[in-house]
């Protein structure tokens, strides 16, 4: 622990004293980590909790669950609670129902006797649990494990389509020199200007044309060209050095070989980024989605997330672990990818 | 995996070869450009230009020849208004609280996004202990799905949620946040500045890690007092990246939709509609699904965006070019 | 049998002439460089004939065949690259069979010939490693046994040696030399150092400005340049140029800037009276003497031990480099007279720079 925080209060003054600026930077940091992180744990912390405790106000931060007891007479397990005061104070009680402010309970050492005890005089016994039927109920009530395929199969298939084109194309601009080339530049910076999300009605009607509405090709395809891809690719392309293709060409590779065999494992650092990136858009993608996916067994994760939490108010509990899982996989992505991530975003400005 | 792969290439190449062979190297190029040119044709630029039609055209049907000729009405109808800062007298009352809602919003989610970003990223850029983990702390929202986002703040929020127990537990109101306007707002502006923050963080820390360290030891040198040394020598040679970051996050806050309707729904009333959710309920949502309205408010938006896209070649420029 | 020619062989880009009507016959066997100064066009050229440029005009000839429109890969040659252009994500032994496997080449054969190869150029301890585990020079083996595993019919060398130190520099010329001994290929090769082109080449083409200067064998260019260029880009340290008049009345005395007159060459020259002339001195030719002609104000001096140089100018501030063996007594500052032996002289026209030399 000693360890800890002299690692933590060395300073750049080196001198080991804390600054009072030191101070102010630190509490910033340590304020951020709260603010950034707080709420996350919450919510997983929430997802663990059964439908009582979330409701439950003042929440707690750990999940509670009550305990129960299996009692002769009764087919249900019944909840226990300790008894503070009144007649059966000290004993653990099993509830059977409660009327009013007055609960019919039983003791567990002696099931035929009914006592009446009022709810004030009880405390429920409770223990910590983790409520993994919110999880488990996912896969067997709701359609999870079909959202999640359709979240995957479309952010795999988008990423490797996207990659393959951007990567084609990059290789043609920054590779060959051909009549027409800057004229192809200046139309993929074109791109760049116009966001899908002021092309959505017509973007729509093509959709609609080719038959892809309410088909996950309707949301893999319309994105597979990004100039972004192409701009990181042709970039890091045109580092590779001419002298390699032409000694490919020299040893009769064909332009695909050189391509497939050459150039794609020599740009592996920049398709690894563009894959990242893919990746994670793809995966949190909603606006298109949301306007060509409307059927349910067609949704992604994002847009069943979304429609039931207008759907299942009352059930936060299953939401909550349906968010948790949704991600999940990204904060997997990130913990082992960090800072590929942070220089690949860094370094296409993001778009 | 890798080897299915292969052989799809090494069948591909076959006819990848015999085009070679027919029309050059130089002229091959072609062909690796043709599946995004034709990508980048159907889904870019034609749609571009069925969107004038759809703007200039009116009903309720999708497919163009059905559609009636209505000239410039739905600019008409978008811009009959009283009064242009009071939406109540507008024809199009909703689309005009959306535009007004957006202005609003991008004012203050760049404003507040822009100075934490610049704050952080100066505390980041100091000689501070695991200054990765740090980095990593405040940039991981970005990668959270904007749904994620609004529920996690959803959940914190709601009326019986984690804040409201934590403001009667030091003696104050809890609130109804998403139920009173101006909160509901508030809190937009607020998470969307927690999600994208760290993104404008890192921008910036590289750009003042790219000020070289000698600059910095010649100032000492000088004696110039650390203030002196920010305002003269850390922030000039930032602004340029300041710039960039300032344009970049106009432009994507006024595309903002995914988190703030999660979150809001766009309500209540239409506290929260941005212009993009416009689009979306007037195109796709409601009934009558009024396209042409939907892209007529879509060529208003581009436009702003087109000059605001200007602006950051402009200013992507001066950045490179020092 | 692989003979290359070249006839009026030319490159624009636009406007710009890059190669200006080259002819030039390489016979079987030979190894022949081209050698200029950086922008001279030499790699361009070496390019046209590999495929890897087009010609604007002209013929590429190779065995009696224009190659003109026969795409690189199907004329027959390898190359080796200035800056070995080995790929970076192949171990060495798939460096050396990425070509094989493009032809077809039966696997078993590959791996014969692979084994060959390596084995020769004393790479095959490095067969399973990555072209960055390797040392410079290495490399430069690895990409010459990527040449020589597909058994062309001519090698070509872009500046191969420009990235080693001078020291791996000696030592791979000679294997390069000997290499070409042992295949007996044609090969061209690229260098702007003379250098290298003087002890490998058979056949030396020294190239200016898109177009060939001189073509022959070292030895020929060395003692007889062709003109100014060639004389001075040939040798090292640079022949001394000194310019001045034929005396009117004797076509044997030339008279110099300074008024200094010196005994020129009375035959094998087509002087004339009143001709402006430039005379070449090679600086070991130029030596001190007492009773030497030229005056010489002494600015530097190297001294090496075994020999040593010295730097200075005339009066009229013409420079001067003279080369002597052994070690001198003479000091900066120093003016000495110095001369040459007349049979040592180039005599070349001032103004077309060309020699004056009959033939």
């Amino acid at each position: 622990m000693g360890n800890v925080w002299g690692f933590l209060t060395r300073t750049r003054r080196g001198n080991g004293r804390m600054d009072w600026t030191d101070w102010v930077t630190y509490s910033y940091l340590f304020l951020g980590i709260f603010v950034m992180f707080a709420p996350v744990i919450w919510l997983a912390m929430s997802s663990f909790k059964t439908e009582a405790e979330l409701s439950r106000f003042p929440p707690r931060f750990l999940p509670y669950a009550q305990e129960t007891m299996a009692v002769d007479g009764y087919d249900e397990p019944l909840a226990l609670f300790d008894i503070q005061s009144g007649e059966h104070a000290g004993k653990t009680l099993a509830q059977i129902r409660r009327v009013g402010l007055v609960a019919q309970m039983v003791d567990p050492a002696n099931p035929s006797e009914k006592l009446r005890v009022d709810v004030a005089d009880r405390e429920p016994l409770e223990k910590l649990s983790f409520a993994w039927e919110n999880y488990t109920e996912l896969f067997e009530r709701f359609n999870f494990l079909r959202f999640f395929w359709n979240s995957t199969f479309i952010t795999v298939m988008a990423t490797l389509i996207m990659v393959l084109v951007n990567a084609m194309a990059a290789f043609a601009l920054s590779k060959y020199k051909f009549r027409g080339q800057t004229g192809v530049l200046m139309l993929v910076v074109g791109t760049l200007m116009v966001p899908q999300t002021v092309i959505l009605v017509p973007l729509f009607l093509v959709t609609k044309e080719l038959g892809m509405l309410n088909s996950l090709w309707g949301v893999i395809v319309p994105g597979a060209a990004t100039p972004t891809g192409v701009f990181l690719l042709r970039q890091y392309m045109i580092t590779i050095p001419d002298e390699i293709i032409d000694a490919a060409r020299m040893d009769k590779a064909s332009e695909w070989k050189i391509f497939w065999r050459i150039i794609i494992p020599l740009s592996a650092p920049a398709i690894a980024v563009l894959s990242i990136l893919a990746i994670m858009w793809r995966w949190n993608d909603f606006l298109w989605p949301l306007i060509v996916l409307n059927q349910s067994e067609k949704f992604t994760l994002q847009l069943a997330l979304n429609s039931f939490h207008g759907e299942m108010q009352t059930q936060w509990n299953n939401l909550l672990a349906m968010t948790v899982l949704t991600l999940l996989p990204i904060a997997t992505v990130f913990m082992f990818l960090q800072k590929y991530i942070a220089t690949g975003i860094a370094s296409t400005g993001g778009k | 995996m890798l080897s299915v792969l292969s052989s799809i290439m090494r069948i591909v190449e076959i006819p990848m070869l015999f085009l070679q062979h027919k029309l050059g190297i130089n002229r091959l190029a072609w062909v690796f450009l043709a599946p995004n040119l034709i990508l980048f044709g159907v889904f870019t630029f034609l749609p571009i230009f069925i969107s004038a039609v759809y703007a200039l055209t009116g009903g309720d049907k999708i497919l163009l020849e059905d559609r009636p000729f209505v000239g410039m009405q739905n600019f008409r109808t978008l811009g009959d208004c009283g009064n242009f800062l009071d939406p109540d007298t507008c024809r199009s009352d909703f689309f005009w609280r959306a535009v007004w809602n957006t202005v609003w919003f991008v004012i203050l989610q760049v404003g507040f996004m822009v100075g934490l970003s610049l704050l952080t990223a100066l505390i980041l850029n100091q000689k501070i202990r695991a200054r990765g983990f740090f980095r990593a702390v405040f940039f991981f929202p970005v990668l959270l799905s904007p749904v994620v986002v609004a529920l996690i703040w959803k959940w914190v929020l709601q009326k019986h949620g984690v804040l409201n127990a934590v403001l009667e537990g030091v003696g104050l109101e809890g609130h109804s946040w998403m139920l009173d306007s101006t909160w509901a707002f508030g809190w937009s502006v607020f998470l969307s500045v927690w999600a994208h923050m760290g993104f404008y963080t890192l921008i910036l820390l590289s750009g003042l890690q790219a000020i070289p360290r000698d600059v910095y030891e010649a100032a000492l040198m000088d004696r110039a007092s650390p203030w002196r040394t920010f305002r003269r020598i850390t922030m000039p040679l930032l602004a340029p990246t300041m710039l960039v970051v300032l344009v970049l996050a106009l432009i994507k806050g006024v595309q903002t939709f995914d988190e703030v309707f999660a979150f809001t729904g766009g309500g209540p009333g239409s506290a929260t509609t941005l212009i993009v959710q416009y689009i979306y309920q007037t195109g796709f949502a409601g009934a009558p699904r009024l396209f042409g309205l939907a892209s007529a408010a879509s060529m208003m938006l581009a436009f702003v965006l087109i000059v605001l896209t200007a602006l950051q070649m402009r200013a992507n420029r001066r950045s490179f070019n020092g | 049998m692989a003979s290359i020619g070249l006839k009026k062989v030319k490159k624009s880009y636009g406007a710009a002439h890059v190669i200006k009507g080259i002819d030039l016959d390489i016979s079987h066997g030979e190894f022949c460089v081209f050698v200029g100064p950086s922008g001279c066009g030499k790699s361009t050229l070496l390019r046209m004939i590999s495929g890897l440029e087009d010609i604007t005009d002209g013929e590429v000839v190779i065995d009696s065949e224009v190659v003109n429109d026969i795409p690189a890969a199907d004329r027959g040659l390898a190359m080796v690259f200035q800056s070995y252009a080995l790929y970076p994500h192949m171990t060495v032994r798939q460096n050396l069979s990425f070509g094989l496997e493009n032809i077809g080449t039966p696997k078993a054969e590959i791996e014969t010939k692979v084994a060959e190869v390596s084995a020769m150029l004393q790479i095959d301890q490095l067969l399973d490693r990555k072209p960055k585990d390797l040392s410079g020079g290495q490399r430069q083996r690895v990409a010459i046994g990527r040449a020589v595993v597909r058994e062309p019919r001519v090698f070509l060398f872009d500046e191969p040696l420009s990235n080693l130190d001078a020291e791996l520099r000696v030592d791979m010329r000679g294997e390069i030399a000997a290499l070409h001994k042992r295949l007996g290929n044609t090969m061209i090769y690229v260098t702007h150092d003379q250098v290298e082109a003087m002890t490998m080449a058979d056949k030396i083409a020294v190239l200016r400005l898109g177009a060939l200067e001189q073509f022959g064998a070292p030895l020929e260019l060395f003692n007889n340049p062709i003109n100014l260029f060639v004389a001075g880009f040939i040798g090292s340290p640079k022949m001394n140029f000194i310019e001045g008049t034929i005396d009117d009345n004797n076509v044997n005395s030339l008279t110099l800037a300074t008024g200094e007159a010196i005994a020129i060459p009375s035959d094998g020259f087509n002087q004339v009276s009143g001709q402006k002339v430039t005379l070449g001195i090679r600086p070991k030719d130029l030596q001190p003497k007492p009773d030497g002609s030229l005056q010489m104000e002494v600015r530097t001096v190297e001294q090496l031990g075994t020999e040593s140089y010295l730097y200075g100018r005339l009066a009229d501030g013409t420079g001067i480099t003279i080369h002597s063996a052994g070690q001198t007594t003479v000091e900066p500052g120093e003016m000495i007279s110095v001369g040459a032996a007349e049979k040592t002289m180039h005599l070349f026209d001032t103004e077309s720079g060309l020699t004056l030399r009959a033939q």
